[in-house]
């Protein structure tokens, strides 16, 4: 395959689409699924069948706002429709080439404009089945660029420059990343794609695999070029099989346009992916627990040094990046580092990709420029808590994060913002809480959580979390006393400083982050028995002390 | 270095044959371990003494280390499931959206708690940590279909349907 052979095909898909005077995209990624988006497609192929009109109806990955399924996109005048029942297909083929459907009409002007789409680029607007459809948006010009008219050094000092930081949660600058790796010595190295989002509350990493799963794989090509590397593997959840069976068909498909394989881009370049299914543990997204696991072993994670970097798959220095941090590889190869390096704020570039979720009214994925402020994305692209409801806190960072309270809602998302804020960025999910959400529960959830998850290793995390979750079942039960409210600081503070990987030192977070700002919470509970929210349940101990 | 026979079949359950192609494809290696584990859980709905032997055996993995693999991951089981699977997702935004309430609702009505299966087998409850339809919360499977937007009534209604079949 030459970038001859790409624009070929580009072209090719071109000038089948223009056979069509309309395309007619349904969203079907899991939220539009499950609200009847497959029984939808068929109809509308039906009707487009039967209207005589020259109409593509295609299947596409999520297009954003998901609480508005099913989703229904009509081109060239992309008119979005909302909640579109199977019985509304007649009536959108009937409508092509006139006005749209008023009662259909889906007006999310707010919420799409605030946002770039740089990772999202082809969510909603390709089949993420066809490679053609891929290609045909610059798929893969970006690796045959690197491999024949690029260095390695040269990807990563693109890279580099970007100021490209890593999208699992960390934060660690890319290009060092990859450089490190570059300079390991060694002639066998591996590329891992983490895709075990483990981080309940957060989708983005699924919606990418499904929706544009060639992104990923383009992204690990290019990197593995740049590292050295010949073999690849993506670890993706076992509760996401829609994933792994898109990835599996875009991996045939790279194959058989010698996209993967031997002698890419008729370069010496050889590599190729494989698959590995995680089984349900949230430890594994911690980089050397994920490695464990790929070589079929318990998830359990080691100290470190030595990185993966330097020590990683079966010895062998490995680079692991996120499902996210691969997106972006291919727009920064293809636009420059500069294009990459002109958004987002001083020390965090580019976009993020966030899974609003929870008490807000457009729930979905969104993708903002970093530096955007957190009203920004909840009041005005989530369109705010539904429901007369009061805004409480938007939690970030899943079980390592932490609850930002309303106070702080003009501060801009970057990595450094909201880790002075107590939380972190995470992997990108945003559950957001109205008067009716307890904190002190909330912290509970996620301390069990992370009892329930630790590995058992050392003991501050299997020990610490699960005396932490029993002085937060006090409180919460209305037993709790202030010497346990300072012992559950304490415990805090050794937890994060002693535990050997990530899951035990950030556990404490979601419990630090709202004793901070909510503080009176706790003290209603232990003190007057008395849960603001109204969801703790607190009746044995009112009884006791009546 | 003597040449490596795989163990026999355990019996001539064709299944069998499935989870020996996904341990030959990896060359019978070790770390095959999870792929295959996978294979048997998918072929058999769960993994029992006999499948843990045969592929412990098979890959040359101790038995403990593959009892301890098994145990160590959620997502495997070492119970059969029963005819049909109610699973509750309580990651985060479920969780906020009132998870808690529609596992209440199940354990009611079905008198077991999670991760059990009604005495005459009929229906499993199951929770997840997350399944990633966040948007949709709350959210729940039934036999592995997504429903958002669940409430403890329809809970109820659909565990009426199953336990009348």
């Amino acid at each position: 395959m030459t970038i001859e052979e790409l624009d070929q095909i580009a072209k090719n898909v071109q000038q089948e689409n223009t056979k069509y005077d309309y395309e007619i995209n349904v969203c079907m990624d899991l939220a539009c699924a499950s609200q009847g988006a497959d029984k939808l497609r068929e109809a509308l192929v039906k009707a487009a069948e039967a209207s005589g009109k020259k109409i593509l109806v295609r299947r596409t990955g999520c297009m954003g706002p998901c609480s508005h399924g099913p989703l229904v996109r009509v081109d060239p005048n992309q008119t979005l429709y909302h909640r579109v029942k199977t019985e509304k297909a007649q009536a959108i083929v009937d409508h092509l080439g006139k006005e749209p459907l008023p009662e259909l009409q889906c007006d999310l002007n707010d919420h799409f404009d605030r946002q770039v789409r740089v990772v999202l680029e082809n969510a909603g607007q390709i089949d993420p089945e066809k490679v053609e459809d891929y290609i045909s948006r610059d798929g893969y010009k970006a690796l045959l660029t690197a491999l024949t008219e690029m260095t390695p050094g040269g990807v990563i000092h693109r890279i580099t420059e970007s100021g490209l930081r890593g999208r699992g949660g960390g934060g660690y600058p890319t290009g060092l990343k990859w450089g490190t790796v570059a300079k390991a010595a060694g002639d066998m190295k591996y590329v891992v794609c983490n895709g075990d989002e483990g981080d309940p509350g957060a989708f983005m990493d699924r919606s990418v695999m499904e929706g544009d799963p060639h992104r990923v794989i383009e992204g690990m090509a290019i990197a593995a070029y740049a590292v050295g590397a010949s073999k690849g593997y993506i670890y993706v959840r076992a509760e996401y099989p829609v994933a792994v069976s898109r990835l599996t068909t875009a991996l045939r498909e790279a194959r058989r346009h010698g996209l993967l394989g031997n002698n890419i881009g008729n370069t010496p370049f050889n590599f190729d992916v494989e698959i590995r299914l995680g089984a349900g543990a949230f430890v594994c997204g911690e980089e050397t627990a994920l490695l464990a696991s790929i070589e079929g072993r318990r998830g359990a994670p080691r100290t470190r040094p030595p990185y993966p970097a330097v020590s990683g798959l079966w010895g062998k220095p490995t680079l692991i990046n996120n499902v996210e941090t691969y997106a972006n590889i291919a727009p920064i190869i293809r636009n420059g580092s500069k294009w990459f390096h002109d958004m987002g704020s001083e020390r965090s570039k580019g976009t993020k990709v966030f899974a609003l979720t929870g008490k807000i009214t457009n729930t979905g994925l969104v993708e903002v420029p970093m530096g955007i402020k957190l009203r920004d994305i909840i009041e005005v692209i989530g369109g705010g808590v539904p429901g007369g409801h009061k805004f409480k806190a938007v939690q970030t960072g899943g079980p390592s994060g932490g609850c930002i309270p309303a106070e702080m809602l003009d501060v801009g998302v970057s990595y450094d913002a909201l880790l002075k804020m107590g939380s972190i960025m995470g992997s990108g999910g945003m559950i957001v809480m109205d008067d009716t959400s307890c904190m002190v529960n909330v912290a509970r959830f996620f301390i069990e959580f992370c009892m329930t998850e630790s590995c058992g290793k050392c003991i501050p995390c299997r020990a610490g979390t699960a005396q932490m979750y029993t002085l937060l079942t006090r409180i919460c039960t209305g037993e709790g006393t202030m010497d346990d409210l300072a012992l559950l600081e304490d415990l805090c503070v050794t937890v994060k400083e002693t535990s050997l990987c990530g899951l035990g030192q950030t556990s404490p977070n979601p419990v630090l982050s709202t004793l901070k700002y909510f503080r009176n919470e706790y003290i209603e509970h232990i003190e007057h028995k008395r849960c603001p929210a109204g969801v703790c349940n607190m009746q044995a101990a009112v009884e006791v002390m009546a | 270095m003597s040449t490596f026979t795989p163990p026999p079949l355990p019996s001539d359950d064709k299944r069998w044959k499935i989870v020996n192609g996904t341990m030959r494809k990896n060359g019978y290696a070790r770390h095959a371990l999870i792929e295959t584990l996978h294979t048997v859980q998918s072929s058999f709905g769960y993994l029992d003494d006999d499948a843990i032997r045969f592929v412990a055996r098979s890959l040359h993995v101790p038995l403990s280390q593959a009892y301890g693999v098994v145990t160590f991951y959620h997502y495997f089981s070492l119970k059969p499931p029963g005819k049909h699977t109610l699973t509750v997702c309580a990651g985060t935004a479920c969780y906020i959206k009132g998870a808690d309430k529609l596992i209440a609702a199940a354990e009611k009505k079905l008198g077991v708690g999670q991760g059990q299966t009604t005495s005459d087998g009929q229906i499993s409850l199951m929770t997840a940590r997350c399944v990633g339809a966040c948007s949709r919360a709350p959210v729940s499977l039934c036999d592995g279909e997504v429903v958002g937007e669940m409430t403890p009534e329809l809970i109820a209604e659909q565990l009426e349907r199953w336990s009348v079949e």
